[in-house]
Protein backbone atom coordinates (compact mmCIF):
# COMPACT_ATOMS: atom_id res chain seq x y z
CA UNK A 1 0.00 0.00 0.00
CA UNK A 2 1.61 3.53 -1.05
CA UNK A 3 2.43 6.07 1.70
CA UNK A 4 -0.22 8.40 0.49
CA UNK A 5 -2.97 6.08 0.62
CA UNK A 6 -2.60 4.86 4.62
CA UNK A 7 -5.01 7.71 5.94
CA UNK A 8 -6.93 8.71 2.69
CA UNK A 9 -8.53 11.74 1.74
CA UNK A 10 -9.48 14.20 -1.41
CA UNK A 11 -9.05 17.80 -1.73
CA UNK A 12 -10.62 19.70 -4.79
CA UNK A 13 -10.82 23.65 -6.03
CA UNK A 14 -12.71 25.13 -8.53
CA UNK A 15 -12.97 28.72 -10.30
CA UNK A 16 -16.13 30.70 -10.58
CA UNK A 17 -16.67 34.06 -11.21
CA UNK A 18 -15.20 36.32 -9.29
CA UNK A 19 -14.84 33.36 -7.24
CA UNK A 20 -13.25 30.27 -5.82
CA UNK A 21 -14.31 27.21 -4.00
CA UNK A 22 -11.89 24.74 -2.48
CA UNK A 23 -13.59 21.43 -0.93
CA UNK A 24 -12.10 18.09 0.96
CA UNK A 25 -14.10 15.00 2.78
CA UNK A 26 -13.79 14.46 6.62
CA UNK A 27 -12.25 10.98 6.78
CA UNK A 28 -9.04 10.03 8.31
CA UNK A 29 -8.11 6.20 8.39
CA UNK A 30 -5.52 4.35 9.14
CA UNK A 31 -5.44 1.82 5.98
CA UNK A 32 -9.00 0.42 5.47
CA UNK A 33 -9.96 1.38 9.71
CA UNK A 34 -11.59 4.98 10.19
CA UNK A 35 -9.95 6.54 12.89
CA UNK A 36 -11.71 9.89 13.26
CA UNK A 37 -14.51 11.82 10.44
CA UNK A 38 -13.71 15.17 11.77
CA UNK A 39 -10.45 15.69 10.11
CA UNK A 40 -10.28 18.92 8.32
CA UNK A 41 -7.82 18.93 5.05
CA UNK A 42 -8.61 22.68 3.98
CA UNK A 43 -6.43 25.42 6.64
CA UNK A 44 -6.91 28.87 6.24
CA UNK A 45 -3.63 31.25 5.21
CA UNK A 46 -5.14 34.74 4.64
CA UNK A 47 -8.86 36.04 4.03
CA UNK A 48 -8.81 34.96 0.86
CA UNK A 49 -6.45 32.22 0.77
CA UNK A 50 -6.94 28.94 1.51
CA UNK A 51 -4.43 25.74 1.41
CA UNK A 52 -5.44 22.05 0.96
CA UNK A 53 -3.25 19.51 1.69
CA UNK A 54 -4.49 15.62 1.34
CA UNK A 55 -2.03 12.61 2.13
CA UNK A 56 -0.20 10.96 5.06
CA UNK A 57 -1.76 12.66 7.80
CA UNK A 58 1.25 13.11 9.56
CA UNK A 59 2.78 15.60 7.14
CA UNK A 60 -0.85 17.05 6.54
CA UNK A 61 -0.10 19.05 10.23
CA UNK A 62 3.92 19.19 10.35
CA UNK A 63 3.14 21.39 6.95
CA UNK A 64 0.25 23.32 8.08
CA UNK A 65 2.25 24.17 11.45
CA UNK A 66 5.66 24.94 8.71
CA UNK A 67 3.24 26.93 6.24
CA UNK A 68 1.83 28.73 9.06
CA UNK A 69 4.95 29.76 10.51
CA UNK A 70 6.44 30.88 7.09
CA UNK A 71 3.56 32.89 5.94
CA UNK A 72 3.53 35.17 9.52
CA UNK A 73 7.24 35.47 8.63
CA UNK A 74 6.57 36.73 5.29
CA UNK A 75 4.02 39.18 6.79
CA UNK A 76 5.79 40.49 9.67
CA UNK A 77 9.45 41.18 7.07
CA UNK A 78 7.45 42.58 3.84
CA UNK A 79 4.77 44.16 6.04
CA UNK A 80 1.69 42.92 3.86
CA UNK A 81 -0.40 39.71 3.35
CA UNK A 82 0.79 37.04 0.97
CA UNK A 83 -0.66 36.79 -2.46
CA UNK A 84 -1.61 33.72 -3.60
CA UNK A 85 0.90 33.23 -6.46
CA UNK A 86 3.44 33.97 -3.85
CA UNK A 87 2.07 31.32 -1.75
CA UNK A 88 2.18 28.78 -4.55
CA UNK A 89 5.83 29.34 -5.41
CA UNK A 90 6.26 29.60 -1.35
CA UNK A 91 4.40 25.78 -1.21
CA UNK A 92 6.27 25.12 -4.17
CA UNK A 93 9.85 25.53 -3.06
CA UNK A 94 9.38 24.37 0.74
CA UNK A 95 8.35 20.82 -0.64
CA UNK A 96 11.30 20.93 -2.75
CA UNK A 97 13.54 21.25 0.05
CA UNK A 98 13.05 17.70 1.01
CA UNK A 99 13.39 16.52 -2.47
CA UNK A 100 14.74 13.24 -1.80
CA UNK A 101 12.84 12.38 1.57
CA UNK A 102 9.81 14.21 0.62
CA UNK A 103 6.60 15.12 2.47
CA UNK A 104 3.43 12.98 1.50
CA UNK A 105 1.11 15.49 -0.07
CA UNK A 106 -0.24 16.97 -2.51
CA UNK A 107 -1.52 20.51 -2.09
CA UNK A 108 -4.15 22.70 -3.59
CA UNK A 109 -4.16 26.23 -3.01
CA UNK A 110 -7.30 28.44 -3.88
CA UNK A 111 -7.77 31.92 -3.09
CA UNK A 112 -8.02 35.50 -4.26
CA UNK A 113 -5.11 37.49 -6.15
CA UNK A 114 -5.52 41.50 -6.25
CA UNK A 115 -5.79 43.52 -9.54
CA UNK A 116 -3.33 46.63 -8.94
CA UNK A 117 -5.31 49.16 -9.61
CA UNK A 118 -4.57 52.96 -9.47
CA UNK A 119 -5.69 53.98 -5.30
CA UNK A 120 -3.50 51.10 -4.16
CA UNK A 121 -6.31 49.88 -2.68
CA UNK A 122 -7.26 46.44 -4.60
CA UNK A 123 -10.87 47.23 -6.04
CA UNK A 124 -10.95 43.57 -8.34
CA UNK A 125 -10.37 40.04 -7.95
CA UNK A 126 -8.59 37.25 -10.01
CA UNK A 127 -9.74 33.49 -8.83
CA UNK A 128 -6.49 31.88 -8.71
CA UNK A 129 -6.22 27.78 -8.61
CA UNK A 130 -3.22 25.70 -8.70
CA UNK A 131 -1.43 22.29 -7.22
CA UNK A 132 1.50 20.57 -6.51
CA UNK A 133 2.68 17.29 -6.27
CA UNK A 134 4.75 16.12 -3.26
CA UNK A 135 8.34 17.60 -4.23
CA UNK A 136 6.66 21.03 -5.24
CA UNK A 137 5.97 21.21 -8.99
CA UNK A 138 3.57 23.33 -9.53
CA UNK A 139 0.21 23.00 -12.34
CA UNK A 140 -1.57 26.40 -12.74
CA UNK A 141 -5.00 25.29 -13.78
CA UNK A 142 -7.92 27.31 -15.14
CA UNK A 143 -10.65 25.12 -14.34
CA UNK A 144 -10.27 23.13 -11.21
CA UNK A 145 -7.48 21.41 -9.56
CA UNK A 146 -7.98 17.73 -7.86
CA UNK A 147 -5.44 16.05 -5.48
CA UNK A 148 -5.57 13.24 -2.93
CA UNK A 149 -6.67 9.09 -3.02
CA UNK A 150 -10.14 10.30 -5.34
CA UNK A 151 -8.43 12.02 -7.68
CA UNK A 152 -9.02 10.30 -10.62
CA UNK A 153 -12.88 9.95 -9.92
CA UNK A 154 -13.01 13.88 -8.90
CA UNK A 155 -11.53 14.39 -12.54
CA UNK A 156 -13.36 12.38 -14.16
CA UNK A 157 -17.34 14.50 -12.14
CA UNK A 158 -15.81 17.52 -12.48
CA UNK A 159 -14.98 17.40 -15.99
CA UNK A 160 -18.57 16.70 -16.31
CA UNK A 161 -20.18 19.11 -14.27
CA UNK A 162 -18.00 22.32 -14.31
CA UNK A 163 -18.26 25.34 -16.51
CA UNK A 164 -17.25 28.80 -16.69
CA UNK A 165 -18.01 31.74 -15.37
CA UNK A 166 -20.21 30.29 -12.52
CA UNK A 167 -21.74 32.66 -9.87
CA UNK A 168 -20.88 31.19 -6.36
CA UNK A 169 -24.24 29.98 -5.20
CA UNK A 170 -24.02 27.29 -8.54
CA UNK A 171 -19.96 27.04 -7.59
CA UNK A 172 -21.25 25.92 -4.21
CA UNK A 173 -23.31 23.21 -5.60
CA UNK A 174 -20.84 22.02 -8.53
CA UNK A 175 -18.32 21.65 -6.04
CA UNK A 176 -20.31 20.01 -3.58
CA UNK A 177 -21.82 17.20 -6.20
CA UNK A 178 -18.68 16.73 -8.17
CA UNK A 179 -17.22 16.13 -4.34
CA UNK A 180 -19.81 13.44 -3.16
CA UNK A 181 -20.29 11.52 -6.22
CA UNK A 182 -16.33 10.91 -6.10
CA UNK A 183 -15.64 10.18 -2.77
CA UNK A 184 -18.55 7.73 -3.03
CA UNK A 185 -16.68 5.75 -5.25
CA UNK A 186 -13.85 5.80 -3.42
CA UNK A 187 -12.99 3.70 0.39
CA UNK A 188 -10.79 6.02 1.73
CA UNK A 189 -12.62 9.37 1.31
CA UNK A 190 -15.86 10.54 2.36
CA UNK A 191 -17.80 10.37 5.98
CA UNK A 192 -18.87 14.17 4.91
CA UNK A 193 -17.16 17.04 3.48
CA UNK A 194 -16.32 20.93 4.02
CA UNK A 195 -16.81 23.78 1.17
CA UNK A 196 -15.00 27.26 1.47
CA UNK A 197 -15.98 29.43 -1.25
CA UNK A 198 -14.01 32.47 -1.23
CA UNK A 199 -15.65 35.87 -2.78
CA UNK A 200 -14.30 39.01 -2.76
CA UNK A 201 -16.01 40.27 0.60
CA UNK A 202 -16.72 36.96 2.15
CA UNK A 203 -15.60 33.44 2.58
CA UNK A 204 -18.52 31.38 3.05
CA UNK A 205 -18.22 27.86 4.78
CA UNK A 206 -20.53 25.14 4.66
CA UNK A 207 -20.41 21.49 6.02
CA UNK A 208 -21.57 18.22 3.83
CA UNK A 209 -23.21 15.81 5.18
CA UNK A 210 -22.71 12.48 2.98
CA UNK A 211 -22.97 8.97 2.98
CA UNK A 212 -21.87 7.71 6.34
CA UNK A 213 -20.41 3.94 4.89
CA UNK B 1 -1.50 -8.59 21.45
CA UNK B 2 -1.52 -5.05 23.08
CA UNK B 3 -5.08 -3.11 23.15
CA UNK B 4 -5.75 0.05 24.48
CA UNK B 5 -9.08 1.84 24.71
CA UNK B 6 -10.43 5.32 25.61
CA UNK B 7 -13.65 7.30 25.46
CA UNK B 8 -15.29 10.52 27.00
CA UNK B 9 -18.16 10.92 28.48
CA UNK B 10 -19.75 13.82 30.55
CA UNK B 11 -17.02 14.97 32.24
CA UNK B 12 -14.41 12.86 32.16
CA UNK B 13 -11.98 10.67 29.72
CA UNK B 14 -11.17 6.72 30.57
CA UNK B 15 -8.42 5.25 29.49
CA UNK B 16 -7.52 1.57 29.22
CA UNK B 17 -4.40 -0.10 29.17
CA UNK B 18 -3.98 -3.62 28.57
CA UNK B 19 -1.36 -4.82 31.37
CA UNK B 20 0.35 -7.72 29.61
CA UNK B 21 4.28 -7.54 28.59
CA UNK B 22 4.91 -10.35 25.89
CA UNK B 23 7.74 -11.29 23.62
CA UNK B 24 6.67 -13.48 20.96
CA UNK B 25 4.40 -15.78 21.67
CA UNK B 26 5.43 -15.89 25.82
CA UNK B 27 3.54 -13.73 28.48
CA UNK B 28 6.45 -12.05 30.43
CA UNK B 29 4.32 -10.06 32.45
CA UNK B 30 0.87 -9.41 33.84
CA UNK B 31 1.03 -6.82 35.59
CA UNK B 32 3.24 -3.96 33.78
CA UNK B 33 1.29 -0.55 33.62
CA UNK B 34 1.09 0.71 30.36
CA UNK B 35 -0.06 3.97 31.42
CA UNK B 36 1.52 7.67 32.38
CA UNK B 37 -0.09 10.40 33.90
CA UNK B 38 1.47 13.38 32.63
CA UNK B 39 -0.31 16.45 34.60
CA UNK B 40 -2.70 16.89 36.84
CA UNK B 41 -5.18 16.01 34.68
CA UNK B 42 -3.55 14.59 32.06
CA UNK B 43 -3.32 10.50 31.28
CA UNK B 44 -1.25 8.72 28.53
CA UNK B 45 -1.18 4.78 27.27
CA UNK B 46 1.42 3.93 25.19
CA UNK B 47 1.96 0.55 23.47
CA UNK B 48 4.46 -0.14 20.14
CA UNK B 49 7.72 -2.06 20.05
CA UNK B 50 9.00 -2.21 23.46
CA UNK B 51 12.03 0.18 24.85
CA UNK B 52 10.49 2.54 22.66
CA UNK B 53 7.42 2.63 24.91
CA UNK B 54 9.10 3.55 28.29
CA UNK B 55 12.08 5.65 26.53
CA UNK B 56 9.29 7.76 24.82
CA UNK B 57 6.43 7.87 27.62
CA UNK B 58 9.25 9.02 30.08
CA UNK B 59 10.74 11.54 27.73
CA UNK B 60 7.03 13.25 27.24
CA UNK B 61 6.53 13.19 30.91
CA UNK B 62 9.78 14.95 31.94
CA UNK B 63 9.20 17.48 29.38
CA UNK B 64 6.05 18.54 29.95
CA UNK B 65 7.07 18.73 33.82
CA UNK B 66 9.81 20.95 32.59
CA UNK B 67 7.23 23.23 30.77
CA UNK B 68 5.40 23.00 34.39
CA UNK B 69 8.03 24.04 36.46
CA UNK B 70 9.39 26.77 33.70
CA UNK B 71 5.96 28.42 33.36
CA UNK B 72 4.08 27.39 36.53
CA UNK B 73 1.36 26.30 34.67
CA UNK B 74 0.80 23.14 32.52
CA UNK B 75 0.06 22.85 29.32
CA UNK B 76 -3.53 22.64 28.17
CA UNK B 77 -4.83 18.48 26.68
CA UNK B 78 -4.95 20.25 23.27
CA UNK B 79 -1.23 21.88 23.19
CA UNK B 80 0.24 18.63 25.20
CA UNK B 81 -1.05 16.58 22.58
CA UNK B 82 0.45 18.99 19.96
CA UNK B 83 3.92 18.40 21.09
CA UNK B 84 4.05 14.84 21.24
CA UNK B 85 2.60 14.52 18.16
CA UNK B 86 4.91 16.80 16.66
CA UNK B 87 7.83 15.01 19.05
CA UNK B 88 7.03 11.98 17.22
CA UNK B 89 6.95 13.49 13.66
CA UNK B 90 10.00 14.78 13.92
CA UNK B 91 11.35 11.09 15.21
CA UNK B 92 9.65 9.49 12.43
CA UNK B 93 12.40 11.34 10.07
CA UNK B 94 15.41 10.33 12.22
CA UNK B 95 17.77 7.90 12.28
CA UNK B 96 16.15 6.09 15.14
CA UNK B 97 12.59 6.82 15.28
CA UNK B 98 10.16 5.81 18.16
CA UNK B 99 7.54 3.16 16.96
CA UNK B 100 4.86 4.00 19.88
CA UNK B 101 1.24 4.72 19.62
CA UNK B 102 -0.44 6.90 21.91
CA UNK B 103 -4.01 7.56 23.59
CA UNK B 104 -3.83 10.79 25.26
CA UNK B 105 -6.60 11.73 27.22
CA UNK B 106 -7.10 15.10 29.49
CA UNK B 107 -9.46 17.47 30.84
CA UNK B 108 -9.54 20.91 30.18
CA UNK B 109 -9.97 23.15 33.28
CA UNK B 110 -8.87 26.30 32.00
CA UNK B 111 -11.54 29.63 31.90
CA UNK B 112 -11.92 29.29 27.62
CA UNK B 113 -12.79 25.61 28.19
CA UNK B 114 -15.39 26.34 30.49
CA UNK B 115 -18.60 26.98 28.52
CA UNK B 116 -22.65 26.94 29.58
CA UNK B 117 -23.01 23.42 28.70
CA UNK B 118 -18.83 22.40 30.14
CA UNK B 119 -19.49 24.30 33.69
CA UNK B 120 -21.50 21.82 35.59
CA UNK B 121 -18.71 19.18 35.58
CA UNK B 122 -16.21 21.50 35.54
CA UNK B 123 -14.38 21.39 32.23
CA UNK B 124 -13.73 19.85 28.84
CA UNK B 125 -13.25 16.35 28.31
CA UNK B 126 -10.44 15.74 25.38
CA UNK B 127 -9.09 12.70 23.82
CA UNK B 128 -6.56 12.23 21.43
CA UNK B 129 -5.67 8.96 19.12
CA UNK B 130 -1.70 9.48 18.25
CA UNK B 131 0.14 6.45 16.38
CA UNK B 132 3.99 6.33 15.71
CA UNK B 133 4.01 8.16 12.31
CA UNK B 134 2.62 11.44 14.14
CA UNK B 135 -1.20 11.41 12.86
CA UNK B 136 -3.11 12.93 15.65
CA UNK B 137 -6.98 12.97 15.69
CA UNK B 138 -9.36 14.31 18.47
CA UNK B 139 -11.46 11.81 18.60
CA UNK B 140 -14.91 10.81 21.02
CA UNK B 141 -13.30 7.64 21.72
CA UNK B 142 -10.54 5.65 20.26
CA UNK B 143 -8.65 2.33 20.06
CA UNK B 144 -4.90 0.98 19.42
CA UNK B 145 -4.41 -2.18 18.46
CA UNK B 146 -6.13 -5.58 16.72
CA UNK B 147 -8.77 -4.84 19.82
CA UNK B 148 -9.48 -1.58 17.60
CA UNK B 149 -11.23 -3.31 15.17
CA UNK B 150 -13.93 -4.83 17.74
CA UNK B 151 -14.02 -1.70 20.01
CA UNK B 152 -14.09 1.15 17.60
CA UNK B 153 -17.70 -0.49 15.74
CA UNK B 154 -18.78 -1.59 19.08
CA UNK B 155 -17.94 2.09 20.30
CA UNK B 156 -19.96 3.46 17.19
CA UNK B 157 -23.24 1.77 18.76
CA UNK B 158 -23.21 2.80 22.01
CA UNK B 159 -20.99 5.23 22.72
CA UNK B 160 -22.69 8.24 24.15
CA UNK B 161 -20.90 11.57 25.04
CA UNK B 162 -23.43 12.52 27.86
CA UNK B 163 -23.25 9.26 29.84
CA UNK B 164 -22.13 9.09 33.42
CA UNK B 165 -19.48 7.62 34.46
CA UNK B 166 -20.86 4.43 35.37
CA UNK B 167 -22.25 4.15 32.19
CA UNK B 168 -19.21 4.79 30.54
CA UNK B 169 -17.14 2.10 32.57
CA UNK B 170 -19.95 -0.05 31.59
CA UNK B 171 -19.28 0.61 27.91
CA UNK B 172 -15.81 0.21 28.61
CA UNK B 173 -16.57 -3.27 30.09
CA UNK B 174 -18.17 -3.97 26.91
CA UNK B 175 -15.38 -3.57 24.63
CA UNK B 176 -12.95 -5.66 26.71
CA UNK B 177 -15.13 -8.48 26.92
CA UNK B 178 -15.89 -8.36 23.31
CA UNK B 179 -12.19 -8.55 22.60
CA UNK B 180 -11.86 -11.11 24.84
CA UNK B 181 -14.76 -13.01 23.29
CA UNK B 182 -13.66 -12.58 19.35
CA UNK B 183 -9.79 -11.82 19.69
CA UNK B 184 -7.74 -14.86 20.08
CA UNK B 185 -4.67 -13.44 21.54
CA UNK B 186 -6.65 -11.00 23.58
CA UNK B 187 -4.99 -9.44 26.67
CA UNK B 188 -6.39 -10.48 30.29
CA UNK B 189 -5.45 -7.58 32.51
CA UNK B 190 -6.20 -4.09 32.29
CA UNK B 191 -5.16 -1.23 34.06
CA UNK B 192 -8.01 1.63 33.65
CA UNK B 193 -7.31 5.28 34.68
CA UNK B 194 -10.65 8.21 34.43
CA UNK B 195 -9.44 12.01 34.32
CA UNK B 196 -11.40 14.75 35.23
CA UNK B 197 -12.07 18.15 37.19
CA UNK B 198 -10.78 16.39 40.51
CA UNK B 199 -7.15 14.89 38.22
CA UNK B 200 -6.48 11.40 37.39
CA UNK B 201 -7.08 8.28 39.60
CA UNK B 202 -7.40 4.90 39.13
CA UNK B 203 -10.50 2.75 38.47
CA UNK B 204 -11.29 -0.56 39.09
CA UNK B 205 -13.33 -2.70 36.68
Amino acid sequence: MSIMEINGGSVIAMVGKECVAIACDLRLGNQALTIATNFEKIFPVTDRLYLGLPGLATDVATLRERFRFRVNMYTIKEEREITPETFARLVSSTLYEKRFGPYFVEPVIAGLSPVPSASGKPEKWEPFIAATDLIGCLNFAKDFVVAGTSSDKLFGVAEGLWEPDLEWEDLFETISQTLMNAVDRDAFSGWGGIVHIITPDKVITRTLKARMD
Amino acid sequence: MECSFALTGNGYVLVASDTTAARSIVKMKTDEDKTKVLGPHLVMTYSGEPGDTVQFAEFVERNLRLHQIRHHQALRPQSAASWIRRALADSLRSRSPYAVNLLVGGFDTSVAAIREETEAVGGEPKLYWIDYLGTMAEVPFAAHGYGSYFALSLLDRYHNPQASLDEGIATLRRCIDEVSKRLIVAPSNYKVRVVDKDGVREVEL
